[in-house]
């Protein structure tokens, strides 16, 4: 069986070669010659049901059918040895770094943009820069508690950041509840890996609320997670989390604000919240401010939030730090207020908008891959080197049409891992969300969400898209007993 | 507790609580009906139980006529009934969904397999000879809610706001179901009673043999009114429903650290005079009378606890 194939001969297999199976990877190589096909498949039904028992779904909408879905499952974990990912840790750290002194930038002197360094319009005239938010110092002069950055790799020491998620990023309760389906389906060849643990991350979130407290509230401060409500996609994470860190969830009817303070209702009478760790959208977190159609948000909370009474994570307006548009910027903005050379690369990007980035991108649409600089999901996508003719011609009249609303990326080559597939075990494109948290100071639980596009050949990972996940499995050492004849004959024997 | 969360407690067990109530009306009008035939008012029967279920008004502005079929149509599945099984199964459910977290796994499997099999029936599953068993079914499955509630949930606040929902629902139903035929206990009603419309109101509450258990004497209007108002030992009761009430009511003070309102002034109030009430006086005043003022003190008492809880 050609247990490992290439789809596309520049890709990376993270797993290595049939001839040479890099190390971190020695075990699940071992583990994966051993394992019958038909206990993977029995494993898999096993993980099915798990999943739905717990009722981890992830919503569908607008293709009819069953709207309630589960995001698939590969058993096969996605291997990042110590080495690499203390790498990817201290470029987060400080890309996240980066981008809060950006936002507090924007908010407060705007010195970036004094400088010359980033167009001024490109900020100020941004659909995510939110002018209520000019002047508003939240506590720590954190605005982005929960960042999600999306990292892809192309080679053994090439990693990208795809894009940075500063808003309401999600999938972190499929980061938990992954780990936990592979303790209890494979505990052995868990056991054989030293296995950095992930489930902390819920005590770590805590604290990092905690931390971001107005200054009154004192040592335990009432924390709650606002949520639009059963119908959103990531409902059940919003309940995860809750339930998680013992704090409740709310909607915004549950929240009132009288006299610049936030309360919940609740059966004892109202109690003063401190901080709400929200899941709505910017626009619909006030309608007296923002949307005035919204339902979901709760009246008066901008209000209270502007005078220091209650901390909202993440600050409203600092999607302007995650907005497409602005992503080129980032690695400037490492250098202006760090002082330091970036450590993680940007893809190279281009804006549709710039007469000569435009011609460049209309004249290559076979090569790239054009985004809506707004869209979110893997909708609205242009893969070049997989789209039909007509496809792209298709993208070539709404990129004339409408400059601004596009960028466009050269097409990587991301990287593989195996993945169960229909004739058998294959390498599939993965990319990597780790969750990096900013109170007080910046926490990473090491690891993160692995999303792997199913598909033979797919670039495209999203859930919404037919991606799946894998665990994600960051090793305390370089490996286990790397490669060393011993181990493999214990493991034989 | 959040208020929407003991709010949506509070109203799933009132609506699943409700739906066997309707179930036990349908099923005695439906017997009634059947033995009413030689008196020819077949009719008035459920006549009775539109009036009993509180939706006389509006079912007359859809349905030609009160028979059997259109009373049970309108009380199983019209989404225009609140009061109806389906929808009350349907308001339960959403409620439940609402704090999925808040109820037990049995409790939600109780609630959601109900609604799963109401929504696929077709009428002519509660027609005709069909109709008895569907109450049957009905009633065992607001049984399982209440026993799984009863069995899985922890002893805080959310239980007591699932048992005050169903104790407070539960005494409004019972005093309606007697209220229908209060002509039973008129003063000088007494000699013409009919024995199996005596019968009828224990079997609406499932205590024709409770009242043998305790009296041991032949059906009398006094001694029924007395057990389904006043005898603490029933559980369908009004005494009982509403000494739960404010027993419920007191706990969850007492878990706040003593803080009361309004609700725990009347529910003290209610059930203090079931506990020290004699028959005589009620029957003095007028069954009708009583219950009617009774039905109205239960939902300002409804309300006064949603004030003190959930709407503040």
């Amino acid at each position: 069986m050609p247990r490992v194939s290439q789809t596309k001969p520049a890709a990376f297999n993270e797993m290595g070669t049939p001839d040479s199976v890099r190390a971190a990877y020695a075990e699940i190589d071992r583990w994966l010659r051993s394992t019958p096909r038909e206990m993977l498949d029995r494993k898999r039904r096993e993980a099915e049901l798990l999943f739905r028992r717990i009722g981890i779904t992830f919503a569908v909408y607008g293709e009819g059918g069953d709207p309630e879905r589960l995001i698939p499952f590969d058993l096969i974990p996605r291997i990042i040895a110590r080495a690499e990912w203390e790498r990817l840790s201290v470029g987060l750290r400080q890309r996240v770094r980066a981008l809060n002194a950006f936002l507090a930038d924007v908010y407060g002197p705007q010195e970036i943009i004094r400088a010359g360094r980033i167009p001024r319009e490109l900020v100020l005239e941004n659909e995510g820069y939110r002018a209520e938010m000019v002047g508003v110092v939240p506590p720590g002069g954190v605005f982005t508690q929960i960042a999600g950055i999306d990292m892809v790799r192309t080679g053994a020491d090439d990693f990208y950041v795809l894009e940075d998620n500063c808003r309401t990023p999600s999938g972190v309760s499929y980061m938990m509840e992954n780990r936990e389906a592979m303790l209890r389906l494979f505990p052995k060849l868990c056991a054989r890996h030293k296995i950095a643990p992930v489930g902390r991350y819920p005590e770590e979130l805590l604290a990092t609320l905690k931390a971001v407290a107005p200054a009154r509230a004192g040592d335990d401060p009432t924390v709650v997670i606002l949520t639009p409500g059963p119908y959103n996609s990531a409902y059940y994470e919003h309940c995860f989390l809750a339930d998680e860190m013992g704090i409740e969830v709310v909607e915004g009817a549950d929240l009132f604000v009288q006299d610049r303070i936030v309360y919940m209702r609740t059966t004892a009478g109202p109690k003063r919240v401190d901080v709400i760790y929200r899941r709505i959208d910017d626009e619909f977190l006030d309608p007296e401010v923002f949307r005035a159609d919204s339902l979901v948000g709760v009246p008066g909370l901008m209000a209270a939030y502007r005078a220091g009474n209650v901390s909202l994570a993440n600050a409203p307006g600092a999607g302007i730090a995650d907005d497409k548009a602005i992503y080129p910027y980032v690695p400037e903005m490492v250098r202006f207020y760090l002082g330091e050379e970036p450590l993680l690369a940007n893809v190279p990007t281009y804006l549709c908008e710039r007469d000569d980035e435009r011609k460049y991108v209309l004249a290559h649409l076979d090569q790239l891959v054009v985004k809506l600089a707004k869209g979110s999901g893997g909708y609205g996508m242009l893969i070049g080197p997989h789209a039909t003719q007509e496809q792209r011609l298709e993208f070539r009249a709404r990129i004339l049409a409408r400059p601004g609303d596009y960028i466009a990326q050269p097409t990587l080559a991301l990287s593989t891992c195996p993945t169960i597939a229909e004739q058998g075990i294959a390498p599939r494109h993965v990319d990597l969300r780790p969750f990096v948290l900013s109170g007080k100071d910046i926490r990473i639980v090491p690891g993160g969400l692995t999303r792997v596009a199913l598909k033979e050949g797919s670039l495209v990972v999203n859930s919404s898209q037919g991606g799946g996940t894998k665990d994600t499995w960051v090793l305390e050492d370089d490996g286990p007993e790397a490669g060393t004849s011993q181990s493999a004959s214990q493991v034989a024997g | 507790m959040l208020s929407s969360t003991a709010d949506n407690l509070f109203w799933a067990a009132r609506y699943t609580e409700r739906a066997g109530n309707v179930a036990r009306g349908i099923g005695v009008a439906s017997r009634m009906a059947a033995v009413s035939a030689r008196l020819g008012d077949e009719v008035g029967e459920w006549r009775a139980l539109l009036t009993a279920t509180g939706g006389d008004g509006s079912f007359h502005r859809k349905y030609p006529a009160p028979s059997g079929d259109a009373v049970v149509h309108w009380l199983v599945f019209d989404h225009d009934n609140p009061s109806g099984i389906l929808p009350c199964f349907e308001a339960a459910r959403q409620n439940g969904r609402a704090v999925r977290t808040a109820l037990t796994v049995d409790m939600w499997e109780a609630l959601n397999d109900g609604w799963t099999h109401l929504r696929q029936l077709t009428p002519d599953a509660v027609e005709g000879e069909a109709l008895p068993e569907f109450l049957g079914w009905v009633r065992d499955r607001v049984t399982l809610f209440n026993g799984a509630a009863q069995e899985t949930m922890l002893r805080t606040e959310a239980w007591r706001f699932v048992r005050l929902g169903t104790m407070l629902e539960r005494a409004d139903n019972t005093a309606r179901l007697l209220d229908v035929r209060h002509q039973l206990f008129e003063p000088d009603a007494a000699e013409a009673v009919d024995y199996v419309q005596l019968q009828a109101v224990l079997r609406s509450v499932s205590a024709l043999r409770s009242y043998q258990w305790i009296y041991r004497d032949r059906l009398a209007a006094p001694k029924i009114a007395e057990l389904m108002i006043l005898r603490p030992e029933l559980p369908r009761g009004l005494a009982a429903c509403l000494g739960q009430v404010s027993a419920m009511l007191d706990a969850i003070a007492e878990g706040q650290g003593g803080r009361r309102g309004e609700c725990h002034r009347q529910a003290g109030l209610l059930a203090a005079e079931l506990r020290y009430g004699r028959i005589d006086d009620i029957l003095a005043e007028g069954l009708h009378a009583f219950l009617t003022r009774t039905i109205a003190r239960t939902a300002e008492l409804g309300a006064a606890i949603e004030d003190f809880y959930i709407r503040h």
